[in-house]
């Protein structure tokens, strides 16, 4: 069923109850908030355990025993060396949450969040629905990661509501932070280092250490399913293992039933816009310490308008799972000893994830500016540069897709109605709000030029190119946070411009083609193409572009300024798959090295941008060149091998070729053989 | 003995004039006695009132029994045979069901569907032997009557057959033929029921030790068609480890062994066709098992612990040191609240159940939450030094997990609910309340798990299909072995406002199955497949174990004339 997770389609967020929760920390104290007495309801089936003791049953667990002796044989080192590896990563791994500590945070988040914000909205519906689900079962929060504010915003919610805190998978650059490190460990961050491959050892403590935390219940575990911060504000394709580990202790029968909170987090504008932008662009982000915090610290000073903080419906692990394992694949192997997950057991894990992270889509509120940046993108960048965009335009085209988008099911966060500002209010003060990417000059607006120091001028045209990219890709960014609401008419609409072709079947065929070839850059829950079609044919259809019968899809009249926006959408996103595809076709060399790659790709797309014949910045992206490379592998036509240093990469290009001719129109689709979700 | 009900028709429970449940007749220990506690329980558990009761139809309507369908030759031949037989619609529909909850419901109600078409009742091997003839020359289908305790629909006429349906009750070959005191066996028709065999040995001085919950009423001959297990296994075994030699009639002869010899290597044991084989493939007709003099001593005692998973542990450790007594039981708290609503009354001072609760665990056991504490039960059997000294071992083990003992009484309780507690069920029968219990066998390393989650199961099921109130899901540990534990749920719910109730919970049983085997419990530790469970043998015993077992019943009785259709 695709629409199992829809139940709230509801436009706007009129019916639900967002309350501010800063509102009353503008009027009360933040030392007294801080102090408050915290006496949360925790699950009814925890046993009290210390942190040490927690650590302690994780390293005298049977699975660690017995995964510390294999080790031993495999190294030939003697069993208490490895048991002392263990140890030691265990201790640079666990958290050590203190109430005291969280004091501290709470005091100063106050602080802080009130001078960033101006307000964070919560729903309280789903916040007293969590407060439930915590006494029954063991709860996982599921935030989507836009922003390192989406790191201690829960556990500053949970605590100003008397919910248990979480323990909060972080990624390990945090903890080698000064201080800061060891207040988020204190705070209930428990660090995981990056790229664990095949480090057996690690990954046993870690999924050990997970698996107590779920099967005892001792707190909730919070984590970001898709594995890091995205990058460009889009969501991230999700990471199986830690939801796996999760998972277990429900397909074990450890536990009755896990519940899935998805939390979606949704900011008028983030934090870290530029920096982001930066590192998109291949200016190497900076290293996550201590000082470069403090030197970010100007970042303070300015607004970026509130933050919604969306709880959703919990989900039942043991109801979503009904029918899609079959739990008795366990009975015959200890369940404390590693077993390699069943191909059946990795597609539900899969499945889930991804069904993760489009909750945590429909679950997130955008503000005009996600709309207007669409607008703004599908103007010439030119234009945008040098003669600006007509305020009325972009006004009306905004108030058009604003209705496009409510029709399509988006929670969009416009007041709107009596006693609110009118709406021309409403896209001037957020066009005010994002003065880092557009000013508003007599009556046009303008993409901000990133102010060069004098002594450095005149600057060549990539340089110029490349800080108008910066500007380009933050708007794209913007733009992300709305693709959810759109993608699935987009495809259809671009397979009905490249196909031109009426027939219903033809276009499932290319719209099943574009979401194999687009699966890294938007999220598809795996095996629902064919409800992904239905749902862009109805949605079509429900705004009167088209019309649909039995076996054909014919354009209204009407539609065409629906389609031509939807299409041009995507465009983007086309064209840089299209100059990757080129150049890995036409390069002579087969194999390739990823960093040269990934300079390579950047250096032709400037070339092709500044020579006029390329006309998205957004083909600059990194993450662009990231995704394309794991789309050609998961459509295996590349094949990633390890190298001495670094990934290398063998392409086949014929295969390459025949999809940039699909895409292209110039052939038609044909099945893509895809192999299936990566491993765990 | 009832038709439509458990046991006597002398005992039962009720509620009197004064609201006060009692126990009818002499038989028990409880028997005659007041149980001032068991009201405020019952309602308290249920939300059943006084005022709404559901009685049963009073008497048999013949008219709803259909008219038996004879094979005329064969009772011909039969009649010049002078086996006894009748086609007397009560005898008939008394040998159409065992105990499952749909079965005894459906009598109450009055409802009778596809029964046998006639009874037989052979007194001996031979007139076995003669009926089985009869039945393939004239293509009858014989379904063999042991006691009729079958709680796996194993005694359900199979709605399709049309054939003359002919009920073989084994009750009058009902004799120990003779005591070997040399090799300590004797030989028994296989229709004696449990207690009869019992109380016929002690008379000389020996029992088998083979005691299962339903002992006063099943037989011999259903335990090995059933693989039965006894309380006392840990020192006599089940039925499995009993048993030297049987035979058994099938279309194609009589199977048996030749010797008598203690074990023997002679291919696949040919018993173990037979045991569990559920009258599909003859009629077990004797039996030769092992006897041992009575014990000189026995002495019930009980633990209490602070909560299940501590209970679990010591059971396990018990099972680790392998010094289980005779019999460990380990009841989970909402049983042991049941247990204490049963206390009956000693003076005539009243005290509430929820006050005697509190009286109990605040003078006794300080500390213990009362809503988490569970208590084992334990009998200990054999020479009298060897007893205390075991008892003593227990008792240490027991401190070890925070145990403390609680006394003989408290154990011989635990073990007199198990045989009333097949009456109680008549009782909630009376006022909106079904119930059933079943039972799975587990590894040690799941025991917690299967049992936490089997019964959240039934609650989450029983509020899913409409059920109005809180439902009682409760579960015991009955039995230990080196790798694992038998584990038995209750179930019981207040069905007010259900239009059918008996599929809502056949629907709730089932999910809990479902849950058993997911959480790594087997089909059945020893009540059968009967056809309640047949839907999951195959995944049970491989599709090569289920063309094994075919085939031999493809051999063995080609025409099906053993037709009950159960297990295949």
């Amino acid at each position: 069923m695709s629409n199992t997770y829809r139940d709230s389609c509801g436009a706007g967020l009129e019916n639900e109850e967002f309350v501010d929760i800063l509102e009353e920390r503008r009027r009360s104290s933040d030392l007294g908030h801080a102090l408050r007495t915290f006496s949360p309801h925790p699950y009814k089936g925890a046993e009290s355990c210390s942190n040490a003791d927690l650590n302690k049953a994780v390293l005298e667990s049977q699975y660690l025993r017995y995964i510390a002796k294999e080790i031993a044989a495999e190294t030939g080192s003697s069993v208490e060396e490895v048991r002392e590896e263990a140890c030691g990563i265990l201790e640079e791994m666990s958290q050590n949450l203190q109430l005291k500590c969280i004091r501290l945070m709470g005091f100063t988040m106050s602080k802080v969040l009130k001078r960033l914000y101006s307000g964070i909205f919560v729903n309280m519906e789903g916040l007293n629905m969590l407060q439930q689900s915590i006494q029954e079962h063991p709860v996982i929060l599921m935030p989507n990661h836009r922003s390192y504010m989406d790191f201690l915003i829960i556990s500053y919610i949970m605590f100003t509501y008397d919910i248990p805190m979480p323990f909060i998978a972080a990624g390990i650059p945090l903890a080698g932070m000064k201080l800061v490190g060891e207040v988020l460990r204190r705070s209930g961050a428990f660090f995981i280092r990056r790229a664990i491959g095949s480090d057996k050892l690690y990954w046993a403590v870690l999924s050990e250490y997970v698996r107590t935390i779920v099967k005892t219940g001792i707190a909730p575990l919070e984590f970001y399913v898709e594995g890091l911060r995205s990058r460009t504000l889009k969501s991230v394709m999700p990471k199986l293992g830690m939801m796996h580990m999760v998972m277990e202790p429900f397909f074990k029968g450890e536990v009755y039933d896990i519940t899935l909170i998805p939390i979606s987090i949704s900011y008028d504008r983030v934090l870290e816009e530029s920096l982001l932008a930066h590192e998109l662009l291949g200016i190497p982000k900076l290293k996550e310490s201590t000082t470069a915090l403090l030197k970010a610290s100007k970042v303070l000073q300015e607004d970026y308008g509130s933050m919604h903080v969306n709880f959703g419906r919990p989900m039942s692990v043991r109801h979503l799972c009904e029918g899609k394992i079959n739990r008795c694949q366990y009975n015959l192997v200890p369940r404390d000893l590693p077993q390699k997950p069943s191909a059946e057991v990795q597609a539900c894990v899969s499945w889930l994830a991804n069904l993760m992270v489009r909750v945590q889509e429909e679950g997130s509120v955008m503000g005009p500016w996600a709309l207007m940046a669409c607008l703004l993108l599908q103007a010439p960048t030119i234009v945008l540069t040098e003669e600006g965009l007509p305020w009325q335009e972009l006004t009306d085209k905004t108030l058009w897709l604003r209705k496009l988008a409510l029709d399509f099911g988006a929670r969009l966060n416009w007041p709107s109605g009596q006693g609110q500002a009118p709406d021309t209010d409403v896209m001037s003060s957020t066009v005010a709000l994002h003065g880092s990417v557009v000013n508003r000059k007599s009556g046009r607006v303008f993409l901000v030029q990133e102010e060069v120091p004098a002594r450095n001028r005149p600057i060549s045209p990539e340089e110029e190119m490349i800080s108008t990219a910066a500007v380009v890709l933050m708007l794209a960014s913007y733009r992300n946070m709305s693709l959810h609401i759109f993608v699935r008419p987009a495809l259809l609409a671009t397979a009905l411009h490249i196909t031109k072709t009426t027939q219903k079947d033809e276009l499932l065929a290319f719209f099943c083609f574009l979401r194999d070839v687009f699966s890294n850059e938007f999220i598809f829950i795996p095996g629902n193409s064919s409800q992904d079609f239905e749902e862009a044919c109805f949605l079509l259809k429900k705004c009167g572009a088209i019309h649909v019968s039995e076996q054909e899809v014919t354009v209204s009249d009407a539609g065409l300024e629906v389609l031509s926006f939807l299409q041009a959408l995507l465009q983007p996103f086309i064209d840089s798959y299209q100059v990757i595809f080129r150049y890995l076709c036409e390069n002579e060399v087969h194999v390739h090295a990823e960093k040269q790659f990934l300079t390579a790709v950047r250096n032709l797309a400037t070339e092709l941008i500044l020579s006029g014949e390329l006309h998205t910045y957004e083909a600059l992206s990194s993450d662009t060149h990231k995704n394309v490379l794991s789309a050609l592998q998961r459509l295996d036509t590349v094949t990633k091998s390890r190298a001495s240093e670094q990934n290398e990469y063998t392409v086949n290009k014929a295969a390459v070729r025949r999809i940039d001719d699909i895409l292209s129109g110039k052939i038609p689709p044909q099945m893509l053989h895809t192999t299936p979700e990566a491993k765990l | 003995m009832k038709w439509n009900g458990w046991g006597y028709s002398d005992t039962k429970f009720l509620f009197n004039k004064k609201g006060q449940a009692e126990f009818t007749g002499k038989r028990y220990r409880l028997s005659g006695m007041i149980i001032p506690a068991l009201k405020e329980w019952f309602e308290g558990t249920f939300g059943a009132s006084m005022q709404h009761k559901s009685p049963a139809a009073p008497v048999l309507n013949s008219g709803a029994v259909q008219p038996p369908t004879l094979n005329e030759a064969f009772l011909e031949e039969l009649t010049s045979t002078g086996i006894p037989f009748s086609h007397d619609a009560e005898d008939r529909v008394y040998r159409a069901h065992g105990h499952c909850l749909h079965e005894i419901f459906a009598l109450r109600e009055g409802k009778v569907g596809r029964v046998p078409d006639m009874v037989v009742w052979p007194n001996c091997h031979d007139d076995v032997v003669k009926i089985v003839e009869l039945a393939c020359k004239h293509d009858v289908c014989l379904i063999p009557y042991g006691g009729g305790t079958s709680v796996s629909s194993g005694l359900e006429c199979p709605t399709e057959e049309t054939r003359c349906i002919v009920s073989v009750d084994t009750s009058q070959m009902n004799r120990i033929l003779w005591i070997d005191e040399k090799n300590l066996t004797a030989h028994v028709e296989a229709g004696i029921v449990g207690q009869d065999l019992e109380r016929l040995l002690n008379e000389s001085g020996y029992c088998t030790g083979h005691e299962p919950d339903s002992m006063e009423f099943s037989s011999l001959g259903g335990w090995v068609a059933t693989r039965a297990s006894g309380m006392k296994k840990n020192i006599y075994g089940n039925i499995e480890d009993l048993v030297v030699h049987v035979k058994m009639v099938t279309p194609q002869g009589v199977i048996e062994k030749s010797c008598r010899g203690p074990r023997i290597s002679t291919g696949p044991d040919i018993h173990h066709f037979i045991m569990g084989s559920e009258g599909t493939l003859g009629v077990v007709t004797e039996v030769t098992m092992k006897i041992r003099p009575m014990p000189e001593y026995q002495k019930y005692g009980s633990v209490v612990f602070p909560n299940f998973e501590q209970g679990v542990a010591c059971l396990r450790e018990v099972a680790k040191q392998r010094c289980a007594p005779a019999s460990i039981r380990l009841m989970d708290n909402e049983q042991f609240k049941f247990g204490h609503a049963l206390k009956p009354q000693v003076s005539s001072m009243f005290t509430s159940f929820l006050d005697g609760l509190k009286k109990f665990y605040v003078t006794k056991f300080k500390g213990f939450d009362p809503d988490r504490l569970c208590v084992a039960t334990l009998l200990f059997e054999g020479g009298r030094e060897k007893v205390l000294q075991h008892e003593k071992q227990v008792y240490d083990i027991a401190a070890k997990f925070g145990g403390l003992a609680a006394g003989e009484d408290n154990g011989q309780r635990g073990y007199m609910l198990t045989f009333v507690i097949a009456y109680l069920r008549d009782l909630g029968m009376e006022y909106y309340v079904i119930g059933e219990s079943f039972e799975t066998s587990v590894p040690w390393d799941r025991v917690l798990d299967i049992c936490r989650n089997v019964k959240a199961r039934i609650i989450g099921e029983c509020k899913n299909k409409g059920v109005q109130f809180q439902p009682l899901s409760t579960c015991r540990v009955t039995q230990t072995y080196d790798t694992g534990a038998c584990v038995y749920f209750y179930f019981a719910f207040n069905y007010r406002g259900l239009s059918d109730p008996v599929h809502v919970y056949e629907q709730v049983e089932r999910a809990a199955r479902e849950e058993i085997l997911a959480n790594g419990g087997s089909l059945s530790h020893h009540h059968g497949v009967g056809k309640l469970r047949k839907e999951w043998m195959r995944e049970t015993v491989s599709n090569v174990g289920m063309g094994m077992l075919q085939s031999v019943k493809d051999y063995v009785d080609p025409k099906n004339i053993f037709g009950n259709r159960n297990l295949l």
